[in-house]
C-alpha cells in the first residue's frame, strides 16, 4: 500500500501549505506536499490581492503576521528572488464617527502589542493619501510597516525553495482520506495512491473541513466567496493599502492598494456573504466595487480594470485561524481557517507549524497556539477580520 | 513627406480633407473628422507611440482592433487605446512613455445605476454572420439587440475591396465585400424588432446569465433569452526575433488603416503567411500603391485560394514558399526583414537567408475563433449558438450563410413559426465552408478562332458567379455544387465581357480572334488599379497564370463599364503564341522585390511570446524544461497572459513552445479565462462619465426597455 514514508505530509500547496512544507524541510524533515490542483497556489492563493498587515486585534494574528512580514520583506535579500514586496503601509479610513471610534479603540490594543500605528486627522491623512475624497472624511490610522507582495510570486518562490530543500510535491492529486490506526494518523489516501507518515498537516484552505472529516476530525471552516480585480499598471499614486470598513447595501468592507509594479488590486466583501465554493463571476460585482472605490478616490474613474476573479475565504466562527495539534488524533495538525488572510498568515503559520512538529516552540508560540487551539469556544469575534 | 493619406484609390472613395487640429509632442497636425488617433498619427508619418514600461521597447500599433493596448497614447492627459478613440479638436496627444500618470479629476463623481435590459436574442458582432442572422430573426419578428464594437457595421466586410466568391444567390458573389456589408446593413436597419448598437463592446458573460457591455463609455447589462456569438476571428501571432517592433503587425490592422481609414501606413511591405488574409492583404496594398516586396509561406503551397495567389504573383509580387521569417530588424522601427528556406524539420537552411528592405511586416499566419463568450455562456447555462468565424474559420461567404441558418434556428427556439431550416441551406453552408481543393493544371483550349473566355482558374473553390452572369448561359460547372471548375460550353460568345468583370479572382480573360489578321488577337483583361496608371497606347508587361512573364504588349483600349463595378477592362493586342496564356498585367516592377546585398542578422534576444508583459520564448522554454506544466503556474512566474490584451495573443504561442519541447497536450493545464475581454475604466462600471474617447451616450431612446415578446 504505502509507497514511501514521510516525516510529514502537508495537504494543500497554497498560501499555508507551501510555506509549511518549506519550513519543515528547513528543519531537515522529509516532507510530502499534496495538492488537488495542477501547481502551487491554484486554490485561493492566486485569488489573494497581496496585502500583508500585522495590524489585527488578536495578539496571535499580530505575532504571526509580524513573522510573515519579516519572511516576505527579506525574501529578495535572502534568496535573490523578487516577490514584489512593497512597504506602503495600511490605512483604515473613517468617514463616520462610528468607524473613527472603532479604529481608535483598536489603536490602544494594537499599540500595546507593539505595533507601529498612528491616528491621522483629516488634513494629515489627505497629505498622506492625496486624492482621497475629502468630503466627510474624519481621519484614519496608518501602520507604515505593513505592505504588499505578489501572492503568486511568493507562493512560487516558497515552492521553488521547498523543492530545493527536498520536499516532494505532487499535484493533480486529491487526498481522499486521512488513514488512522489506534488513534493516530498514519498516512493519507489519495485518488492516485497512498502515502505513510506519522504526521499530517491539514492546510487544505477552503477544502479543510472535508479533509478533517475524512480523518474523523472536525474543522469548523465554512468558505464564502469574495470578488477581486486588478487594473492596468500606472505610475505610483498610492502608497498604502486603503481599507474602508463601512457597510453599505450589498457590501461590507472593501480595500485596494497599488502593487510594487503599479497595478491596483481591489477586493470587496459582499453583504450578505456568498456562502459556498462557487467561484464563477457575477455581474453585480464590478458596479458595486467601482462605485465605492471611485467614491473614495475620484481619480480612479480613469483607471482601467483589466481582470476580475473570485476567491474563497475559509471562515471560522470567530474570525481567527485554527492552528495546533488535535487532542483526539495523534499526529494530526490543523493549519486551517485563515478567514481570507492565508496569504499574510501563511509564512508565519508555516514556521510555527514546523516548530510545533519539531518540538522547538517558544513561550510566545505557546501563547499563539493557546489562542488558536482547535478546541476553543469560538465565542469572540475578531474586530478586523 | 509628411502626408501618408491615400488620395486616389481604384475602388474606395477618397475621404475629405483633414481639418481637425491636434498636437503630438506639442507639434501641430491635422486629422480627419472622426478619425482614430492611431490613423491620424500614421497619416502624419508617426508610428512609434511610446515605450514599454518594463524594458523600454518601442510600441506601435498591433491589432488596431481595441483588443490589446500596445497602441496606447496619452490623450488630453488620459491613457487611451489610439486605435479606438477618435481625435477631437485641439486634442493634445503624447506618447505613453512607461506607465501612465493617473490625473486628478475635478468635482464629485456623479453615479448612475447600471441598467439591465431584457431581450429575446442578443447577437454579438455585426459582421456577415451577425447581420445575416439578424435579418432572419427580424423577419420573424424576434426582438434582437445586435452589438458591434465598431462605428460601421459589416465587420471585416467593410475592409474588403475585392469581389466575393461563392454564389450570387447564396452570398452575393461577385459583389465587393464592402458593398455586401452595406446591403446587409440596409436590410437589417429596415427591421423594426432589431436594435443595432454600434460602438458597443461586449465585455463579459456572467454566471447570472447577464452580458456586460460598454456603449460609448456607458456600461450596462443585457439579459437575453438566447445569445448568438458572431464575434468573428482574431489573428494568430508568430514568434521571431524583433516580432514586436513598430511596423510589425497583423493583416487586419493593415486593412483597417488602408481600406477603412485610407491611410498609407507603409511604403514597402513584406507579408508572412500565404493564406487568404495575407494574399488579399498584398492585393489591397498594391491597390493603395504600396510596394509589396514579397510574401513568405512556410508550407510548400499557399493555403489561400490559388486565384488570390496567382493574382498577386502576376502583378509582380514574388511568393517564397517553404520560407519563414528569421528576424525583423531595426531599433525603434522596422527597417528590414530576413527570411530563410525551411528544411523538412522546419529549421532554417543555412546559407539561404535573404534580407529585404521594408518598413512594414504583416503577420498573416491564420485565424482563431473568438469564442470566449460562447464558452462562458455554455458554462453558465445561457442558451447560445455561434456562427461565422466564431464557430469555424472559413470565408465570409460561409459566415453569411451560417448566420442565416443560426438566425432561423434561434427564431424556432423562441417559438416563431419559421419552419425547419431547409436541408438545401445546410448543404450550401457546407459547400461554402469547403477548403480549397487540389490544384489542377490549367487547360488552355485548342481553338484559335472567334471569341471565347478562358478560365485561369485551376483549383476547386466554392465559386460560380461566371456561370450565373453569362447571358448566353454558356458557362457551366460540372456536377450540382459550385465547387467545380467552369468551362465554356456554348459555341456562341457575344463578347459582352461580363464574365471577365465579375470573376472575384480576376481569372477570366476573353480572347478575340475575329480580326486576327489586321488587329492581332485581342485579349480583355480585368484590372483593379488606378485608372491613371494605364491608358490606350501604353505598353504593359503581361504574365501567365503562374506569374511567368510572357512579354510586352500594347494597350488598345481601357474602359470602365458599369457592370464591372469600378474595375477596368483592358484590351491588349497580343501575339497569337501568348494570347491565350495571358492572365494578367504586371503592376509592380521587378526591382521592388530585390533583396539587399547583405543579410541582416538580429542579435537581440527579443523573440517575444507575451507582448504585453515582454516575456520571451527563451524564458518560457527554460521553465518548460524545469517541469512547469500548468499555464497558470507559468503565468505566476512570468506574468505571461496577465497583460493588457487579456491573454488573447500568447496562449497559442506558448502551447507551440510546449509542443516543440515534446510535452504532450494532455499534460498541460490551460489558462483560466476571466473577465474582462478588454480593459475598461473603473468609472464606467460606477456609471460615471469616464472622460475618455466617445462621450457617454445618455440617449434613452436606444438604451431602453423592450416592449413585449420577452
Amino acid at each position: 500500500m504505502a509507497a514511501s514514508v514521510y516525516d510529514v505530509i502537508v495537504v494543500g500547496a497554497g498560501s499555508v501549505g507551501t510555506p509549511t512544507a518549506m519550513s519543515l524541510a528547513e528543519k531537515g524533515l522529509k516532507v510530502l506536499c499534496l495538492d488537488q490542483f495542477a501547481s502551487p497556489g491554484q486554490g485561493s492563493n492566486k485569488a489573494a490581492i497581496g496585502g500583508l498587515r500585522a495590524t489585527h486585534s488578536a495578539p496571535a494574528k499580530i505575532k504571526l503576521c509580524l513573522d510573515s512580514i519579516k519572511i516576505v520583506s527579506t525574501w529578495q535579500e535572502e534568496h535573490g528572488v523578487d516577490i514584489e514586496w512593497f512597504q506602503g503601509g495600511y490605512v483604515f479610513v473613517a468617514y463616520r464617527p462610528d468607524e473613527a471610534k472603532t479604529l481608535k479603540a483598536l489603536l490602544v490594543i494594537q499599540k500595546k502589542a507593539g505595533l507601529d500605528i498612528e491616528w491621522y486627522d483629516k488634513d494629515a491623512l489627505l497629505k498622506l493619501v492625496p486624492g482621497l475624497n475629502a468630503a466627510g472624511l474624519v481621519g484614519g490610522t496608518l501602520s507604515p510597516k505593513d505592505g504588499s507582495a505578489s501572492p503568486m510570486l511568493t507562493n512560487s518562490a516558497f515552492h521553488k525553495h521547498a523543492v530545493e530543500l527536498g520536499v516532494d510535491f505532487r499535484f493533480n492529486e486529491r487526498v481522499v482520506s486521512i488513514m488512522r490506526r489506534k488513534g493516530a494518523a498514519v498516512g493519507v489516501r489519495t485518488d492516485k495512491g497512498g502515502y505513510a507518515t506519522g504526521c499530517v498537516v491539514n492546510a487544505a484552505g477552503a477544502w479543510a473541513k472535508a479533509l478533517a472529516q475524512s480523518g474523523g476530525q472536525d474543522a469548523p471552516v465554512h468558505p464564502d466567496c469574495h470578488e477581486a480585480g486588478i487594473t492596468e499598471p500606472v505610475a505610483r499614486f498610492l502608497n498604502p493599502m486603503l481599507v474602508d470598513i463601512r457597510q453599505e447595501l450589498g457590501s461590507a468592507n472593501y480595500y485596494f492598494h497599488q502593487s510594487a509594479i503599479g497595478q491596483v488590486l481591489f477586493c470587496i466583501s459582499p453583504e450578505p456573504p456568498m456562502i459556498g465554493t462557487d467561484r464563477r463571476e457575477t455581474s453585480a460585482y464590478l458596479p458595486m466595487v467601482a462605485r465605492r472605490m471611485v467614491g473614495l478616490m475620484p481619480k480612479l474613474t480613469n483607471l482601467k480594470v483589466r481582470r476580475t476573479w473570485r476567491g474563497l475565504y475559509p471562515n471560522t466562527p470567530d474570525g481567527s485561524p485554527i492552528v495546533g495539534r488535535s487532542k483526539t488524533l495523534e499526529g494530526y495538525i490543523n493549519a486551517v481557517g485563515m478567514c481570507g488572510q492565508g496569504y499574510m498568515l501563511g509564512p508565519g503559520v508555516g514556521a510555527l507549524a514546523a516548530r510545533l512538529i519539531t518540538n522547538t516552540l517558544s513561550t510566545d508560540d505557546e501563547d499563539i497556539l493557546r489562542e488558536l487551539r482547535p478546541d476553543r469556544k469560538f465565542a469572540d469575534t475578531e474586530a478586523l477580520k | 513627406m509628411s502626408d501618408f493619406r491615400i488620395k486616389e484609390h481604384p475602388i474606395l472613395s477618397v475621404h475629405g480633407e483633414a481639418l481637425v487640429p491636434f498636437s503630438w509632442k506639442g507639434q501641430g497636425y491635422k486629422a480627419r473628422q472622426g478619425e482614430t488617433i492611431a490613423s491620424a498619427l500614421f497619416a502624419n508619418g508617426i508610428r512609434v507611440f511610446g515605450h514599454h514600461h518594463k524594458d523600454g521597447s518601442p510600441q506601435g500599433i498591433f491589432c488596431a482592433n481595441g483588443q490589446c493596448a500596445q497602441c496606447s497614447v496619452i490623450a488630453d492627459g488620459i491613457s487611451v487605446k489610439s486605435c479606438m478613440v477618435p481625435v477631437t479638436k485641439a486634442m493634445a496627444i503624447e506618447p505613453l512613455e512607461g506607465k501612465a500618470i493617473l490625473i486628478d479629476v475635478a468635482g464629485d463623481p456623479d453615479f448612475h445605476d447600471v441598467e439591465t435590459i431584457d431581450t429575446e436574442c442578443l447577437i454579438l458582432g455585426g459582421g456577415p454572420a451577425g447581420l445575416a442572422a439578424a435579418i432572419e430573426l427580424g423577419k420573424a419578428g424576434v426582438n434582437v439587440i445586435l452589438l458591434d464594437d465598431k462605428a460601421a457595421l459589416g465587420g471585416k466586410l467593410v475592409l474588403q475591396t475585392h469581389k466575393f466568391f461563392g454564389s450570387i444567390e447564396a452570398c452575393h458573389a461577385g459583389t465587393r465585400g464592402m458593398d455586401i456589408g452595406k446591403k446587409l446593413e440596409a436590410e437589417v436597419r429596415g427591421l423594426p424588432s432589431v436594435r443595432i448598437w454600434s460602438e458597443t463592446t461586449a465585455l463579459a458573460v456572467f454566471s447570472d446569465r447577464k452580458v456586460g457591455a460598454l456603449r460609448q463609455g456607458h456600461y450596462f447589462l443585457i439579459r437575453p433569452q438566447v445569445m448568438l456569438v458572431a464575434t468573428g476571428a482574431r489573428e494568430k501571432s508568430l514568434v521571431f526575433k524583433g516580432n514586436t517592433l513598430p511596423g510589425v503587425y497583423g493583416a487586419g490592422a493593415f486593412q483597417t488603416l488602408v481600406n477603412r481609414d485610407l491611410v498609407r501606413p507603409t511604403q514597402r511591405l513584406f507579408i508572412i503567411g500565404g493564406g487568404n488574409v495575407g494574399l488579399i492583404g498584398g492585393y489591397h496594398a498594391l491597390q493603395a500603391e504600396i510596394q509589396v516586396v514579397g510574401l513568405c509561406e512556410a508550407l510548400d503551397e499557399c493555403g489561400g485560394y490559388k486565384v488570390h495567389k496567382d493574382k498577386l504573383v502576376r502583378m509582380g509580387v514574388p511568393i517564397y514558399t517553404r520560407h519563414s521569417v528569421l528576424c525583423a530588424n531595426g531599433r525603434e522601427e522596422l527597417e528590414s526583414v530576413t527570411i530563410a528556406e525551411l528544411d523538412a524539420a522546419w529549421k532554417a537552411v543555412p546559407g539561404t537567408g535573404k534580407t529585404f528592405k521594408c518598413d512594414t511586416l504583416l503577420v498573416a499566419v491564420g485565424l482563431d475563433p473568438v469564442d470566449e463568450f460562447y464558452k462562458k455562456a455554455k458554462e453558465f447555462g445561457l442558451p447560445v449558438l455561434s456562427a461565422g468565424d466564431a464557430e469555424e474559420i472559413a470565408e465570409a461567404s460561409a459566415a453569411l450563410f451560417t448566420g442565416k441558418i443560426r438566425g432561423t434556428e434561434i427564431a424556432r427556439m423562441l417559438g416563431r413559426d419559421v419552419g425547419e431550416v431547409p436541408a438545401e441551406w445546410l448543404r450550401t453552408a457546407e459547400v461554402l465552408k469547403a477548403r480549397p481543393g487540389a490544384i489542377i493544371t490549367e487547360e488552355i483550349p485548342g481553338r484559335e478562332d472567334g471569341v471565347f473566355p478562358i478560365f485561369h482558374c485551376s483549383q476547386e473553390i466554392p465559386c460560380n458567379p461566371c456561370t450565373s452572369i453569362c447571358p448566353k448561359d454558356a458557362i457551366k460547372i460540372e456536377g450540382d455544387d459550385i465547387l467545380g471548375l467552369p468551362t465554356f460550353v456554348g459555341a456562341e460568345c457575344i463578347a459582352c465581357e461580363q464574365c471577365v468583370a465579375i470573376c472575384p479572382g480576376l481569372a477570366v480573360t476573353l480572347v478575340d480572334y475575329r480580326n486576327k489578321e489586321e488587329a492581332g488577337v485581342v485579349v480583355s483583361i480585368p484590372y483593379e488599379f488606378s485608372q491613371a496608371a494605364i491608358k490606350e497606347g501604353d505598353t504593359v508587361t503581361v504574365r501567365d497564370t503562374l506569374g511567368q512573364v510572357l512579354g510586352q504588349v500594347p494597350v488598345l483600349k481601357v474602359r470602365s463599364p458599369k457592370f464591372a463595378d469600378r474595375a477596368l477592362l483592358v484590351k491588349v493586342k497580343a501575339p497569337a503564341d501568348i494570347a491565350k496564356r495571358i492572365a494578367g498585367i504586371q503592376v509592380q516592377a521587378p526591382w521592388v522585390a530585390q533583396s539587399m546585398e547583405e543579410q541582416v542578422q538580429r542579435v537581440d534576444d527579443d523573440d517575444i511570446v507575451c507582448r504585453c508583459e515582454r516575456v520571451t520564448a527563451g524564458q518560457v522554454r527554460k521553465l518548460v524544461g524545469e517541469g512547469i506544466r500548468d499555464l497558470n503556474h507559468l503565468k505566476a512566474l512570468t506574468r505571461a497572459g496577465m497583460g493588457a490584451c487579456g491573454g488573447k495573443t500568447c496562449p497559442a504561442l506558448i502551447s507551440r513552445i510546449f509542443c516543440e519541447e515534446g510535452v504532450p497536450a494532455q499534460q498541460i493545464t490551460p489558462f483560466t479565462q476571466r473577465p474582462l475581454i478588454m480593459e475598461v475604466p473603473l468609472g464606467a462600471f460606477a456609471g460615471v462619465a469616464t472622460g475618455t474617447g466617445p462621450t457617454r451616450d445618455a440617449a434613452p431612446s436606444s438604451v431602453g426597455t423592450l416592449e413585449g415578446g420577452v
